[in-house]
């Protein structure tokens, strides 16, 4: 007999949710910035409404932890694996929200003429979603050096930021007549470093969760 | 100003490190050592129980025992007052060191079980009055004065958290208290004894929940006064009321650390799976 055989699957099921977060939150990242680049506002409108489902998802995954500690007393591993699982999924959250802040942006901006090439906003949301993917499928294989490398794409993501800061600001200068759609642009950049940030914070969760030890991916 | 303020800015940020370890969970604790074990080994005829087991115990911490059954820490627990040595056959090596002396090295135990005293799985009362297990030792030792029996009495019952309620009936049988209050009044009977160590085998695994957590509670109140060493099969309880924690397995000590680091990173595999529940 397997001892505590059904506390494994339930350990499983709360990975699983996590997973399914993940994925709802990269999609959501995909449309929102689709909808920028095409200026989509339908395709925005339904980023902003579908957010519901991962703030659900992250209310089942906090109640289903809860509900693992007061029944199964986890310690060590187990216990790192359920409040590390209750972390992440606040990140992911986050996550989320900041592709409905880049949603929002899409809509103030509207239909206006696109005034600057958005490769560099692209390739930090490309570069997220693939910190996303590593650290989650860090935390689902507890692999840590996944959860490194996650901290090295995070410089790159900060690289583009601050080259994009500048670029933007360097045009405001000279066209203040299109401050909105330029203020709204940097916002996006912002956002999307923010975004590299709490999924570094997932990587270090997991890190914790591996190794026992808090580590820091994130300066 | 502004070029000072944007210099240290710099300098912080080259300074921190990316991916580094930030800290360590565990705050360890420091302590004394009031008994020193070294390489005990204890055999039961030809079957040997204890494998070189080493560990020093601090004073006025509590320390626990844990283990899957039949993995020695009972018989450890009893090699510190040599409860063994009335068992047949039995062949102890090594040293246990208690206050710089070496407890096999004399022939006064009765002195020794002064010292270290012990509370059993189950609450073993005299059939006589609670007043008279309590003053049992003592009487044993020759206090005969009235007046000092009954102050070691109500010192011994309120450390061992009874008094108020047994105070009224101190003359009536003791046996017809609850188990969780006979447990306590064990509990007296051994502080009355002014022993420096308590030794407890499993004091709480006869006792009803809300009398365990009486007696949890109490036995963290002791420690400013004893330094305890509690064998208990309760993980839980071990987490909640120890300093250290020792695992044994087979005769042997697999891990010997602080509780912290037992129960949220302990070192060995064995231990992990045997704290999250994955064999025992």
């Amino acid at each position: 007999m397997v001892i505590r055989e059904n506390f494994e699957k339930n350990l499983e099921e709360l990975k699983r949710k996590i997973g399914e977060m993940s994925e709802l939150s990269v999609s959501a990242l995909e449309k929102s910035f689709k909808a920028l680049k095409t200026q989509d506002i339908e395709l925005a409108l339904k980023v902003i409404e579908g957010d519901n489902a991962i703030d659900n998802l992250e209310l089942e995954v906090n109640q289903f932890a809860i509900w693992l500690i007061s029944k199964e007393a986890p310690v060590s591993r187990d216990l790192r694996e359920i409040i590390g699982a209750i972390k992440i999924s606040s990140e992911i959250e986050r996550v989320a929200d900041f592709a409905v802040n880049i949603a929002k942006a899409t809509v103030k901006i509207g239909n206006a003429p696109s005034l600057l090439e958005i490769t560099k906003l692209e390739k930090m949301k490309e570069l997220s979603i693939e910190m996303l993917h590593k650290a989650i499928q860090s935390f689902i294989e507890e692999n840590i050096s996944l959860a490194k490398e996650v901290g090295e794409l995070e410089d790159e993501v900060d690289q583009y930021n601050g080259e994009t800061y500048k670029s933007i600001t360097n045009y405001l200068s000279d066209h203040p007549e299109e401050t909105n759609q330029l203020l709204q642009l940097l916002f996006v950049n912002r956002h999307l470093e923010r975004t590299a940030d709490h999924i570094t914070n997932i990587a270090e969760s997991t890190a914790y969760l591996i190794k026992g030890q808090i580590y820091d991916f994130n300066s | 100003m502004i070029t000072s303020v944007m210099e240290r800015t710099n300098t912080l940020i080259e300074q921190t490190e990316t991916g580094k370890v930030v800290s360590e969970m565990v705050h360890h604790k420091e302590g004394t050592s009031k008994i020193n074990v070294r390489d005990l080994n204890l055999f039961y005829g030809d079957k040997q129980a204890l494998y070189g087991v080493s560990l020093d115990i601090h004073e006025k911490q509590v320390t626990a025992l844990i283990g899957p059954s039949g993995c020695g820490k009972s018989t450890f627990l009893r090699t510190l007052n040599r409860m063994n040595d009335l068992i047949d056959g039995v062949k102890i090596t090594g040293d246990i060191i208690i206050d710089q002396e070496n407890i096999y090295n004399t022939n006064d135990v009765i002195k020794l079980r002064t010292k270290v005293g012990m509370v059993f799985q189950k609450p073993n009362l005299f059939p006589m009055s609670i007043y008279d297990n309590v003053a049992y030792g003592p009487r044993g030792q020759g206090v005969r004065n009235k007046r000092e029996l009954d102050k070691i009495v109500e010192e011994s019952l309120r450390g061992a958290a009874i008094w108020d309620e047994v105070k009224d009936r101190l003359k009536t049988s003791a046996l017809g208290l609850s188990g969780g209050q006979q447990q306590r009044v064990c509990i007296a009977r051994a502080i009355a004894m002014k022993p420096d160590v308590i030794l407890m085998d499993e004091p709480t695994s006869a006792l009803d929940p809300i009398s365990t957590l009486k007696v949890e509670e109490l036995i963290t109140n002791m420690k400013k006064d004893y330094t305890i060493v509690i064998v208990t099969h309760n993980m839980q309880q071990a987490a909640r009321i120890s300093d250290r924690t020792a695992f044994f397995l087979n005769g042997e000590v697999v891990e010997y650390d602080n509780t912290d680091e037992i129960f949220s990173t302990p070192q060995d595999q064995r231990t992990e799976d045997y704290v999250t529940g994955r064999f025992g």
